[in-house]
């Protein structure tokens, strides 16, 4: 076949199923280090170790919430953290039937001769810190690249950097026993409509299939981490319905159904958008032949975090807030979602951040 | 969207769609005159208009057969076409809502600084050629690339042109409404084994897939007619049809959207019981399947029909009966239950491979 051959091949194909478990999904946590410090500092919490720690410890020890996941994204400090009475995080996550993923890229650059388009680096050494992560109980991994919708962007030179990186990235997680998250995020920032965003999206995903395939990337041992296909940010809004349809679309005239997973990017939307449109996805009547879930981090942690505001009193209320998020999305990934989740301070808010980078 | 605003865009997607109905496929009829000519010298029969014309009526009135049929490909001589008693052929298909398809490609050339390697021409004046066959009654076409297997081929060349000269055309199709049927056949000529097969399918159907998508083919508009995934000619070791369901389903999970309608797999050489047992055996997979599967068949659906016919109007039942049992078995084949039962004609257990076939 045109996938190399990976000793880990059995094992890439099982746990890329088992993320896309129907009723289960990611939550997103892999923060660095400065982006989390922008969201301890809207809480007014000091970005120390302790209390990163003490915040992943609150996400991963909420009753009720693991058995809603099949990943959680770690940043490379967390993956080595433990619990306050001396458990390993990623052990925690493992009892709990939940697989540890790591962010493996090192952020944007921006690309020479464009109108601020950028790249992703991290491909020097990759494939020794894969290794190295897969000891430390890492069993997928994420690279997050980016794109934008201008009027001459997403030019053909950032497509395809950005595919190839993420091609090229891919592999050398296959190689090394991490199922890679491919994630070609197009940012909502902009006042152009549905369409172009669903045309942009074809064009890129159709240019990442190509590059995986070059990279003779092994598809049943992946997950794609796309945005919904929805109108810009300075454009009026439209239904999850439409969202569903439009986002469904660009999937089956792009996605091989070797993929076993998709899991969404919230991108800015509010907790409670996101878990709605992801609900109209799945009530979709069409051919959908990979499950779709969710990988959110800002969708799922917003309310939490007000909750929590930095104080041990409110650990329990901010767990309950994590939990009817969890909760609520797994029952998207069913299409079962009533819209009745408890709305958390915050559920309601939009999370945009213009040209938003981790 | 990514793909083009077309003002056929509702009648392409349901044609498209109805070609891949359960239970029927395409009878690929469209032998050129030089082509037919090699069939009718096999049969000893004259290479004259009249007996093109009867072999076509031959096929297109048997009692029964076009239930099975949601397509039939034609060459241009038989578009004009009438029966013995002045009935048009499209209206004889029409009636019996098989639709009419062209093969709209003009052959293959070589090319320069390959191993023989081809590319297909026909690009030219092609948007008039459509307009004017959609006016005759067609609503889909066909045009064939053609690979092969070597130590050094396909080369990147060879992939390249031939999927982008597949994308214009099927653009250019559209724009006329006219169901592109996709067809990069891989020639099964080789002692390469199933696995480099596979290697070399999904290589040359991503490169389809990424070409369509930068000529803004609007996929749920278009067929994909390719190789099954089998192993070499001259390979050893022959593979059992379940295998090659096996490969050929996978290479297709990993490059075909779900957007296209149906898969019309070509035959290939490949004898007229083994064309069936194999899509059977496709069909009969379990796994994710999100296209229909189907035929697209040239001599695994006539071989039997004209031995049986030679050519004399006495034979004519016969030959009929012959085509019939073939229609029947592939429209069975496209649902998973076709038994191996069908009466064998003669030769349908022969190959029909020919080294380096050329239409």
């Amino acid at each position: 076949m045109s996938a190399f051959t990976s000793k880990f091949a059995d094992e890439l194909i099982a746990n890329a199923a088992y993320i896309g478990t129907p009723g289960k999904g990611i939550l997103a946590a892999d923060e660095s280090t400065g982006t989390i410090g922008k969201r301890l500092a809207s809480i007014n919490v000091e970005n120390v170790e302790t209390n990163r720690r003490n915040l992943r410890e609150l996400l991963f020890t909420a009753p009720g919430a693991l058995p809603c996941l099949s990943g959680v994204i770690l940043f490379e400090e967390t993956l080595y953290q433990k619990s306050s009475d001396g458990k390993l995080f990623v052990d925690i996550l493992k009892e709990g039937g939940v697989l540890p993923g790591i962010k493996v890229d090192k952020g944007t650059v921006e690309l020479a001769g464009t109108n601020g388009e950028t790249t992703t680096q991290g491909l020097d050494g990759l494939g020794d810190r894969c290794k190295k992560y897969y000891e430390a109980g890492a069993r997928f991994a994420k690279w997050r690249a980016v794109l934008k919708i201008g009027e001459n962007e997403p030019s053909e030179h950032s497509i395809h950097e950005n595919a190839y990186g993420l091609a090229r990235y891919a592999v050398i997680c296959q190689e090394n026993g991490l199922v890679p998250i491919v994630e070609p995020e197009i940012l909502v920032d902009g006042s152009h409509d549905i369409h172009k965003c669903a045309a942009v999206t074809e064009r890129v995903l159709a240019a990442c299939y190509k590059a995986l395939s070059d990279h003779h990337v092994l598809l049943e041992g992946t997950l794609l981490k796309p945005n919904m296909v929805t109108p810009g940010s300075d454009s009026p809004k439209v239904t999850p319905e439409v969202i569903a349809e439009h986002t469904v679309r660009a999937l089956q005239r792009t996605v091989p159904a070797a993929v076993p997973a998709i899991v969404f990017l919230s991108g800015g939307q509010s907790e409670e958008e996101a878990t709605r449109n992801l609900n109209a996805m799945n009530q979709l009547k069409t051919k959908k032949p990979w499950s779709l879930s969710f990988s959110f981090g800002r969708a799922l942690q917003q309310s939490t975090l007000k909750t929590w505001a930095g104080k041990e009193e409110n650990v329990k209320a901010a767990q309950e807030a994590l939990y009817v998020r969890c909760k609520a999305n797994s029952e998207a990934t069913l299409g079962t979602y009533k819209g009745d989740a408890k709305l958390g301070d915050g559920a309601a808010e939009s999370l945009h951040v213009k040209d938003y980078k981790y």
